[in-house]
C-alpha cells in the first residue's frame, strides 16, 4: 500500500503546483492590480462600437445537434482506443463485442443521416 | 459459454435488433405513412415475446457472471411490462395519429425503453442496473417531449430529463460508494460483504443514496416533485405509458436491488422504505384534492399508489415481495382502463382535461361511466373489487411484519384518497348540468376501458381468484427472496 501510494507522488505533486499557481494568478488579479472603474470601463466592448445587443442571445438548436453528434463519437473513440491497445490480449468475445457496439452505432448514424439532422438546409 | 450467455437474454437481444430494424426499414422506406404499421407490429411483437416468456418454463438462470438474472421475479415483472407497453402501443394509435403526432420513432423507442425496463428487472449487478435504468430513461424522455411543437409537451421532456439526470447522479454516487465499501459492482458480492444484521456506515450512505436515484423513478415523495408536470404536459398516450410499465420495472428494478444486494442488512433499509412509504401515501392524497385536471390528478394518484406498493417492500418478508408484485398487477391493469377513458375524453375533437367536464357524463354514456365508476372505486380501494385486494395484500404484509403503525397510516392514507376518486363519480352521476363531451368513437379505447373495468370488476370472484395472479406473485416473490 505505501509503496503504491508512493509512485503517485508525482502527481500530488504536479497536481498541488497546478492549484497554487491557479489560485495565485487569479489573486494576483484581485491583491495587485489597480481598479479604477466607470461606466465606459465596464460596458461591453465591440470594436468601437456601441455593444449592438445582449451577449445573452438565442442561437440556432443545430449547433447544439450538432456537437451532441460530435460527442457521441467522440466518446467513441474514447471506448475504442483502449480496446484497440490491449487488442492482442482480448479475445474474440472483445472483438465481437466492440463490433456489435459500432453496428449499433452505426445504424444510428445512418438513421440521422437519412434523417437530414446533418444537412444545414 | 458465450452462446449459452446469448440465449438467456434473447428475448431483450431480439427485442432491441427489432427496434433497430424498424427504425432504419422506416427512414429509409416510407418513414411516418409506417408509423401506424409499426406500432401494432411492435404492439404484437411484445405480445409475443410476453407469451414466450410466461411459457419459457421454470428456473434460475444467470448469464455473464451473475450480469443478468432471469428467474420468476424477473419473468413476472417482464410479463406485466410487455403487456402493459403493447396495450398502450395500440391504444395510443388512433389517438396520436388522428393529433398528427405519429412518428415512426415512437413505437421504437418504447420499444427500446422496454429492452431497458427488462434490462432493469433481470440486473445482478450494479453496471447492469445503471445501463438498463438509462436505456429506459433516456428513451422516456424523448417520448414525453413527442410533441415538439407543444410548449407543455416540451417543458414536461427538460423538465424530466433534468431531474431525470439529477437522480441518475444520486444513484451513481451511491453505487460507487457501494462499490468502494464492498469491493464489487455485483450483487452477490455486495450481499457477502453488507453481511447480517447492520451494514458499515460507508455501505449505508451508498445505499441510502442507491433508494434515493430509485425514489425518484417510481416517483416517491419526496422525490415526486416531476411527476405532476411531466404527467400534464406528455401526450396522454405517453402519460399512460409512463404510469405503467415503467412503474413496474422501477418497483421490480427495487425490490431485485433491496433483496439481492441488500438482503441482509434489512433492518437498516426497512425505516427508510416505510418512511418514503407513508410520505407517498400521504402527500398523494391529500395534494390530490385540489386538483381539477385530471392528469394530475393520476399523476398525484400514481405517487399515492406507489406509497402503498412500497409499504410491501418495507415489510422486508417474501410476503412483501409478494404483495407488491400483485399489486402493481392490478396497478397497472387499473391505470390501463383508466387512461383509456382519460385518452377518450374529447370536445370537439380537442382533448378535455378538466375533471369539471364529467358533469352528468352517466346520461351520455351510461356503459362508459359505469365502467369508470368500477375502476375509480377500485383505485380507491372500495371492496370487494380488485384494488381492495390489492391494498389487502400490501396492510397484511407491512402488519405481518410488525410494521402496524404503517398499515395504520395506509387505511387512512386510502379514506382520505378516496375522496378525490368519489369525487370524480360524482360529477359523473350528480353534476350539474353543462356542456357534454363528445361521443367516443374510438372502438379500441372503448374495449380497452371496458376489458380493464371487467377484469378489476370481476376477477375478485371465488372462482376467477384474481386470474392466478396471486399464485404466480407467489412463486416469484420466493425466487427473489431466499
Amino acid at each position: 500500500m505505501e509503496e503504491m501510494l508512493r509512485e503517485y507522488l508525482p502527481i500530488l505533486v504536479f497536481l498541488a503546483i497546478a492549484i497554487a499557481i491557479g489560485v495565485v494568478l487569479i489573486l494576483a488579479a484581485i491583491v495587485v492590480a489597480v481598479r479604477n472603474p466607470d461606466p465606459e470601463k465596464v460596458s461591453a466592448y465591440e470594436c468601437g462600437f456601441n455593444a449592438f445587443d445582449d451577449a445573452r442571445m438565442k442561437f440556432d438548436v443545430r449547433f447544439y445537434l450538432v456537437s451532441i453528434l460530435f460527442i457521441i463519437f467522440d466518446l467513441e473513440i474514447a471506448m475504442l482506443f483502449p480496446w484497440a491497445v490491449a487488442f492482442k490480449d482480448i479475445s474474440m468475445v472483445g472483438f465481437w463485442s466492440m463490433m456489435v457496439f459500432l453496428a449499433v452505432l452505426t445504424a444510428g448514424f445512418a438513421y440521422e443521416w437519412k434523417k437530414g439532422a446533418l444537412e444545414w438546409e | 459459454m458465450i452462446s449459452a450467455d446469448l440465449k438467456i437474454i434473447l428475448p431483450e437481444i431480439l427485442l432491441s435488433l427489432y427496434a433497430m430494424g424498424g427504425l432504419l426499414l422506416a427512414v429509409y422506406t416510407g418513414k411516418d405513412k409506417l408509423a401506424g404499421l409499426l406500432t401494432y407490429a411492435t404492439a404484437a411483437a411484445m405480445a409475443v415475446l410476453a407469451l414466450w416468456i410466461a411459457t419459457a418454463g421454470a428456473g434460475n438462470r444467470t448469464a455473464f457472471d451473475g450480469m443478468f438474472n432471469d428467474d420468476g421475479f424477473a419473468r413476472f415483472a417482464k410479463v406485466t411490462i410487455l403487456l402493459s407497453a403493447a396495450a398502450i402501443l395500440v391504444m395510443s394509435q388512433d389517438y396520436m395519429a388522428r393529433r398528427g403526432f405519429l412518428r415512426f420513432e415512437y413505437p421504437m423507442l418504447v420499444s427500446l425503453a422496454t429492452v431497458g425496463m427488462m434490462m432493469m428487472v433481470s440486473a445482478g449487478d450494479l453496471m447492469a442496473l445503471y445501463m438498463g435504468l438509462e436505456l429506459q430513461s433516456l428513451a422516456l424522455y424523448v417520448v414525453a417531449s413527442l410533441r415538439r411543437d407543444s410548449a407543455k409537451s416540451t417543458e414536461a421532456g427538460v423538465k424530466y430529463f433534468v431531474l431525470g439526470a439529477l437522480s441518475s447522479g444520486l444513484l451513481l454516487y451511491g453505487a460507487s460508494l457501494v462499490y468502494g465499501f464492498a469491493g464489487t459492482t455485483a450483487f452477490s458480492g455486495i450481499i457477502e460483504a453488507a453481511g447480517e444484521g447492520r451494514a458499515s456506515l460507508g455501505l449505508l450512505f451508498g445505499l441510502v443514496f442507491v433508494i434515493s436515484g430509485l425514489a425518484f423513478k417510481v416517483s416517491a415523495v419526496p422525490f415526486h416533485m416531476w411527476t405532476p408536470d411531466v404527467y400534464e404536459g406528455a401526450p396522454t398516450p405517453i402519460t399512460a405509458f409512463f404510469a405503467t410499465a415503467p412503474k413496474m420495472a422501477a418497483m421490480g428494478l427495487f425490490a431485485r436491488v433491496l433483496h439481492d444486494a441488500f438482503g441482509g442488512v434489512t433492518a437498516d433499509w426497512i425505516q427508510v422504505i416505510a418512511l418514503l412509504s407513508v410520505l407517498s401515501m400521504f402527500l398523494g392524497s391529500i395534494a390530490a384534492i385540489g386538483q381539477t385536471n385530471i392528469k394530475r390528478l393520476m399523476a398525484y394518484s400514481s405517487i399515492a399508489h406507489m406509497g402503498y406498493a412500497l409499504m410491501g417492500l418495507a415489510a422486508g418478508t417474501v410476503f412483501g415481495v409478494q404483495a407488491v408484485l400483485i399489486y402493481m398487477a392490478i396497478y397497472i391493469t387499473m391505470n390501463i382502463g383508466t387512461f383509456a377513458f382519460i385518452m377518450s375524453m374529447e370536445k370537439d375533437g380537442q382533448p378535455v382535461t378538466d375533471i369539471k367536464s364529467l358533469n352528468l357524463y352517466a346520461r351520455a354514456e351510461p356503459g362508459k361511466a359505469l365502467a369508470m365508476l368500477v375502476l375509480l372505486f377500485s383505485l380507491a380501494g372500495v371492496p370487494p373489487l380488485v384494488g381492495f385486494f390489492g391494498k389487502l395484500y400490501v396492510l397484511r404484509a407491512a402488519y405481518e411484519a410488525g410494521l402496524a403503525w404503517l398499515a395504520i397510516a395506509g387505511v387512512i392514507a386510502s379514506v382520505i384518497g378516496a375522496f378525490y376518486y368519489l369525487r370524480i363519480v360524482f360529477y359523473m352521476y350528480f353534476g350539474e348540468e353543462g356542456e357534454a363531451l363528445d361521443k367516443g368513437r374510438s372502438p379500441v379505447l372503448w374495449g380497452a376501458l371496458m376489458v380493464s373495468a371487467a377484469i378489476i370488476g370481476l376477477a375478485w370472484l371465488p372462482g376467477l381468484n384474481l386470474l392466478g395472479v396471486e399464485s404466480a406473485a407467489a412463486a416469484a416473490a420466493a425466487t427473489l427472496v431466499n
